[in-house]
């Protein structure tokens, strides 16, 4: 394997390594006290810092294209991908940050229970779900662009900020089935979003003082890795899907 | 001549309970229960009793209990009580037997040996709560091409008609039921998107506005047939026969021709009202095709028109006839299916069961590559979502459902449906019962249920992880036969669970 | 009569399954290029395939038989090669008889042999029914003739398969020596048969080639609706449904692969209901009439005919695919990662919607996504 050490920093070229050849060298790298990792090349290799469990926080950078299920399970290290990301980003998270410089594929932060998600662009289907906060652990992902359907589908908690840019003036999102089945958290979405996108179990509120504040610092985070303007992003309008009710499903049954 | 008979029903009054206040009296429109007022006792006869139960459940102390009467002749596993007493019921008056509601012998229900499929790791299943799950459907005759020319469609079909659920209620005559009965029925149509079935007493004038959700027959009879009823439907249905009873014509008697019944039949009040058991223009297939064309005529091809037949032998062939003859839908009634009055000779031994003939059919009508000309509605029994899902995946379009939805209405299948007296305001057109029925409380009813089956069915697409009915529709891989012989499981065109 | 029910469906179950890697890559100019790259890239996503088939079609690879029907045959025996022999003798005039060329490698075991054929159809039939003709022709030979299955038969295509892993049949048929410029692979996961060499994918049936990746629920119906149209589905796999409902709706019926794609991936009632009046009509009507083609459940797709490569996902999206662009290039894949190991300067990459056909057409030398968009707006689109 192709690297070269520099300190407490590596660099690998991941150019056909086999994600488990791939995946045993960061391990190796980590236990070793390597505190920044950065793949070249990479094509393909799933499960990027899955393996990383219980070991003290790291930094990865991988430049290419990583495959499914980048940072699963990832446990508190910083994933910084510089292209898009494929499916299965952040896959039941429980701590840490991935910050994607282009698009995400589907299920993005699926299952998550903390951490943050950063996505520069837009993000395929399913984004959130089944997302769920726990105690102190409340997941938090920005999307930069739009989403495709059956975004916080299920969602239980956490945070989506859905940011619109890209979207022409007075264009709306594009997902429909937005928030369906969801029993938990909040989505903040800046642009136009029509109710026949909305799920059935969701209800737009009014901002408080406290949301701006999520917002702003969230933004925030998302206008600084990725270079943009933030008073531009946050001079603009927010709604705020919750789910209206706990239990929306109560009438389904009888016994 | 005195009755050899034990009554059918016993019944037990709870006395420490019974507080006299004589509901149960006005309750029995079969006079079972009196008040004697000397002694201040309820006296109750039970040999008129047909154990409709309306006594007990409004009964306001629960004192009453109705139970089948336990008497017991020696155990002939041949002479079975039921013979025995149908024997003297004809040695005491000669005749032929009438009853009510569905054939209650024990033939094999298909549907209970049939089970659905599930997605496990292939292929997912899908929660029909949160992501689209449709059901809606259209009935008529499709093509088996669309033709496109630059990209726009040249292709016009002839009329369709939207349900929203594969489930329709099926025939019920004014006159077999009350008016309110009727109004619950187009009213839940109307409210979930579906249809009603006028039955062949013709469609009140109030009814009228629910016509958008209106199947109107045309059967023997001809009864309050005119272009405007035939106009005021989505549907039109020639009747040639009933699952209940093949063959055979109807006749509702002259008492229960009240004035708004011989308005809507269009006949003298007081007369008997007679179906023949044809439909004496109809001999012959070519026959059907010109009363189909005719009803075409008259409705400007705006509605399809369905033809109705019992499931009987030969219905695969008749099915195919049917639709060259130009039916746009088919719709086979089994030999479950209810009836308001029929000989119970026919009732219980003419017809076969709806499962093997929907199937015969479909896979006919496959064969011969005309199966997209025509939608087939089955009948006949269908008691839950289960039945009907199965139905749709052995060919079916739709389900017509009628004991369920009287039962929603409250019905307990005493099957006296044919004496004019019903307890529950159903099945009679006797003002007094008839207030029974409330049609706000019975479209609730009505439309409760066909929710529960939709969301029901929803559930099962789901977990065989499909989204859309008509995926579902002819998809007999989902089915599996459980303690069936070989020559069934051919019929059925499916496999045996386990292959 | 052969029992290829018996070949193709060993466990007699309702249908054979498989997940998969699949591949598309298209010049839209009409350039062609080796095989080379497809190798490559169907080889990164290894992890998606077993083992037990990978295949490839290639279009534009016989320049010099451009009008010719070239059938691509297997043979397990010297028998069936005899008796195919006269059988195509019988029914076709054979311009060109050749072996197929392959080299031995470690990894595929017990090959069977190959051959093809460039033939033109020995009928009184009018020119406008050879299509039917051929069709009925391998129908023949792929249920009737023992140890024989026919890989391909449309014009100045091929399809190379068999099991193994995609890359080791790649270097076996030696892919690299051929250049087309349409190129579709795919990597085969099957969940419940063992691999057979005519099971392989892409399936083929005259001009239209299909790679597959997903499992349809609607299987049983979309089966019996194409039934009624004279179809045997005799491999029991979704792949072939999907080729037959291709060739129904876009040869037979004569329905652009825009409307065609509708019919596979229809639009929920309800987008259907918020639609002008004129376009409501059209889609109630695909629905209505060609509602049995429905694919219903995961799945994603790249088709491939002469001049056109499409891909498609179910209206859900529950099976991925990416598109990308570079100038006159077309990538369709399970995923993005290889597009961009075989070309690095790729200019829009994105993901596409449920139920929206990629299109690349030779014809108009671009690339058709969701028609209110121009390719500049590709990157911008969810
Ligand atoms: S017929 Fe019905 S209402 Fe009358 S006594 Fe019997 S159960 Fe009660
Ligand atoms: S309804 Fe019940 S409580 Fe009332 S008189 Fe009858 S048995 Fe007694």
């Amino acid at each position: 394997m192709n690297n070269l050490q520099n300190g407490t920093s590596i660099k690998i070229d991941a150019k056909e390594i086999f994600y488990k050849d791939l995946n045993n060298f960061i391990l190796d790298s980590a236990l070793k006290g390597i505190k920044k990792i950065i793949l070249n090349n990479v094509f393909g290799q799933r499960y990027i810092a899955s393996r990383l469990y219980n070991i003290p926080k790291i930094e990865i950078e991988v430049f290419g294209t990583p495959g499914n299920d980048l940072g699963a399970f990832n446990d508190g290290h910083q994933i910084t991908v510089y292209g898009n990301a494929q499916d299965g980003v952040g896959n039941t998270m429980n701590e840490g940050e991935i910050i994607i410089h282009g698009h995400a594929g589907d299920i993005l932060g699926m299952s998550a229970r903390g951490g943050k998600i950063f996505v520069r662009d837009y993000v395929g289907y399913r984004a959130a779900l089944h997302m769920k906060h726990y105690k102190d652990k409340k997941p938090i992902i920005v999307i930069g662009g739009t989403a495709q359907d059956f975004i916080g589908e299920y969602m239980a908690g956490g945070i989506v900020i859905l940011l619109g840019l890209g979207l022409k003036k007075g264009e709306s999102h594009k997902p429909n089935f937005v928030g369906t089945g969801m029993h938990g958290g909040t989505i903040y979405i800046r642009g136009v979003v029509n109710s026949f996108q909305l799920g059935k179990e969701v209800g737009i509120v009014e901002l408080t003082e406290e949301d701006h504040k999520i917002i702003e610092e969230n933004v925030k985070k998302y206008a600084n890795y990725f270079n943009k303007d933030v008073d531009e992003i946050l001079n603009n309008d927010f709604i705020k899907l919750i789910p209206i009710s706990k239990r929306p499903y109560g009438k389904l049954y009888v016994y | 001549m005195k009755s050899y008979l034990l009554p059918e029903f016993k019944i037990i009054r709870d006395d420490d309970r019974c507080i006299r206040c004589q509901v149960c009296v006005r309750q029995c429109g079969f006079g079972v229960h009196t008040y004697d007022e000397e002694n201040d006792i309820i006296i109750s006869d039970e040999s008129k009793c047909v154990g409709c139960q309306r006594c007990a459940v409004f009964c306001p102390t629960n004192a009453l209990t109705i139970m089948t009467n336990p008497y017991e002749y020696r155990p002939n596993a041949n002479w079975r009580k039921e013979f025995i007493n149908d024997v003297k019921k004809q040695a005491e008056g000669g005749g032929v037997i009438l009853t009510g509601c569905g054939n209650d012998k024990p033939y094999k229900i298909y549907w209970d040996h049939i089970v659905l499929n599930a997605s496990q790791v292939t292929n997912p299943s899908i929660d029909p709560l949160r992501e689209p799950m449709e059901l809606r459907t259209y009935l008529g005759s499709k093509t088996n091409q669309l033709e496109m020319v630059d990209g726009e469609l040249k292709t016009v079909l002839t009329s369709q008609v939207m349900i929203e659920t594969p489930i329709i209620f099926s025939a019920l005559s004014y006159g077999a039921i009350s008016f309110n009965a009727q109004t619950s029925l187009a009213r839940a149509a109307s409210e979930f998107g579906t249809l009603f079935n006028s039955g062949e007493g013709g469609l009140p004038k109030e009814l009228r506005k629910y016509g958008k959700n209106a199947i109107v027959q045309c059967a023997s009879g001809r009864f309050g047939v005119d272009p405007e009823y035939l106009n005021s439907s989505a549907v039109v249905e020639i009747k040639i026969g009933q699952g209940a009873k093949p063959g055979i014509g109807g006749h509702l008697p002259g008492e229960k021709v009240s004035i708004p019944v011989s308005r809507t039949r269009m006949i003298p009040e007081g007369t008997d009202a007679l179906s023949p058991a044809p439909q004496h223009d109809i001999y012959s297939i070519e026959d059907l095709s010109t009363l189909i064309y005719a009803l075409k005529e008259t409705t400007n091809y705006e509605k399809p028109i369905s033809v109705k037949i019992a499931a009987v032998h030969n219905s695969a062939a008749i099915a195919s006839g049917m639709v060259r003859a130009g039916a746009d839908i088919i719709a086979l009634d089994g030999i479950r299916g209810g009836t308001g009055a029929a000989p119970k000779i026919i009732r219980d031994n003419v017809g076969i069961p709806i499962e093997l003939a929907l199937a015969a059919v479909d896979e006919r009508l496959r064969k011969e590559r005309i199966r997209n000309k025509c939608s087939i509605i089955v009948a006949g029994g269908f008691r839950n979502a289960g039945d009907i899902i199965k139905a749709i995946a052995l060919g079916a379009d739709a389900v017509y459902i009628a004991t369920a939805a009287l039962v929603a209405m409250g019905c307990t299948l005493c099957q006296k449906c044919y004496t004019g007296i019903c307890n529950w305001g159903i099945c009679t057109t006797d003002p007094w019962l008839s207030k029974r029925i409330n049609p706000d409380i019975a479209t609730k009813r009505l439309t409760n249920l066909l929710r529960g089956w939709s969301l029901e069915i929803k559930e099962m697409l789901g977990g065989m992880g499909i989204n859309a009915i008509e995926s579902l529709r002819g998809n007999r891989h989902h089915l599996r036969g459980v303690g069936l012989n070989k020559w069934e499981l051919d019929v059925l065109g499916i496999k045996g669970a386990g292959e | 009569m052969k029992d290829l029910k018996n070949i193709a469906n060993p466990f007699n179950d309702d249908k054979v399954s498989a997940n998969c890697s699949i591949f598309g890559m298209m010049n839209l100019s009409g350039t062609t290029f080796s095989g080379k790259d497809i190798l490559t890239a169907i080889k990164n996503m290894r992890v998606r395939s077993n083992g037990l088939g990978g295949g490839f079609a290639c279009y534009g690879l016989y320049p010099k038989y451009p009008d010719h029907y070239a059938l691509h045959l297997m043979y397990n025996t010297r028998e069936a090669k005899e008796i195919s022999e006269n059988f195509i003798d019988k029914h076709f005039f054979i311009t060109r008889a050749e072996e197929i060329p392959t080299k031995q490698i470690k990894e595929i075991i017990d090959p069977p042999e190959f051959w093809r054929y460039f033939v033109h159809p020995k009928t009184e039939l009018d020119k406008n029914h050879y299509d039917d003709y051929v069709v009925e022709m391998v129908m023949t030979i792929n249920t009737q003739i023992q140890d024989t299955f026919v890989f391909s038969s449309g014009k100045n295509m091929a399809v190379f398969k068999g099991v193994g892993f995609p890359g080791d049949i790649g270097r076996f048929f030696m892919i690299e020596d051929y250049t087309g410029y349409i190129w579709l692979a795919h990597g085969r996961f099957p969940t419940n048969t063992l691999g057979w060499w005519g099971g392989a994918h892409p399936f083929n049936i005259l001009d239209w080639s299909v790679v597959h990746n997903g499992e349809i629920s609607s299987y049983g119906t979309n089966q019996r609706f194409l039934e009624m149209y004279g179809y045997k589905c005799s491999l029991y796999t979704d792949t072939e449904v999907i080729a037959y409902a291709a060739d129904l709706l876009m040869r037979r019926h004569n329905l652009p692969i825009e409307v065609a794609s509708k019919i596979l991936a229809p639009p929920l009632w309800n987008t259907i209901d918020r639609m002008d009046k004129k376009e409501k009509e059209l889609y109630t009507s695909l629905r209505q009439v060609y509602g049995g083609l429905l694919m219903n459940g995961p799945f994603s797709i790249v088709i491939a005919r002469n001049g056109e490569m499409i891909g498609l996902t179910d209206r859900v999206r529950l099976r991925p695919l990416t598109a990308a662009v570079n100038s006159d290039m077309l990538y369709i894949s399970s995923e993005e990662a290889p597009i961009r190991l075989i070309d690095p300067n790729i200019e829009y990459a994105w993901i596409p919607k449920g139920g929206e056909p990629i299109i690349g057409r030779l014809s108009e030398k671009k690339v058709i996504y969701n028609e209110k968009l121009t390719l500049q707006d590709l990157n911008k689109e969810a």
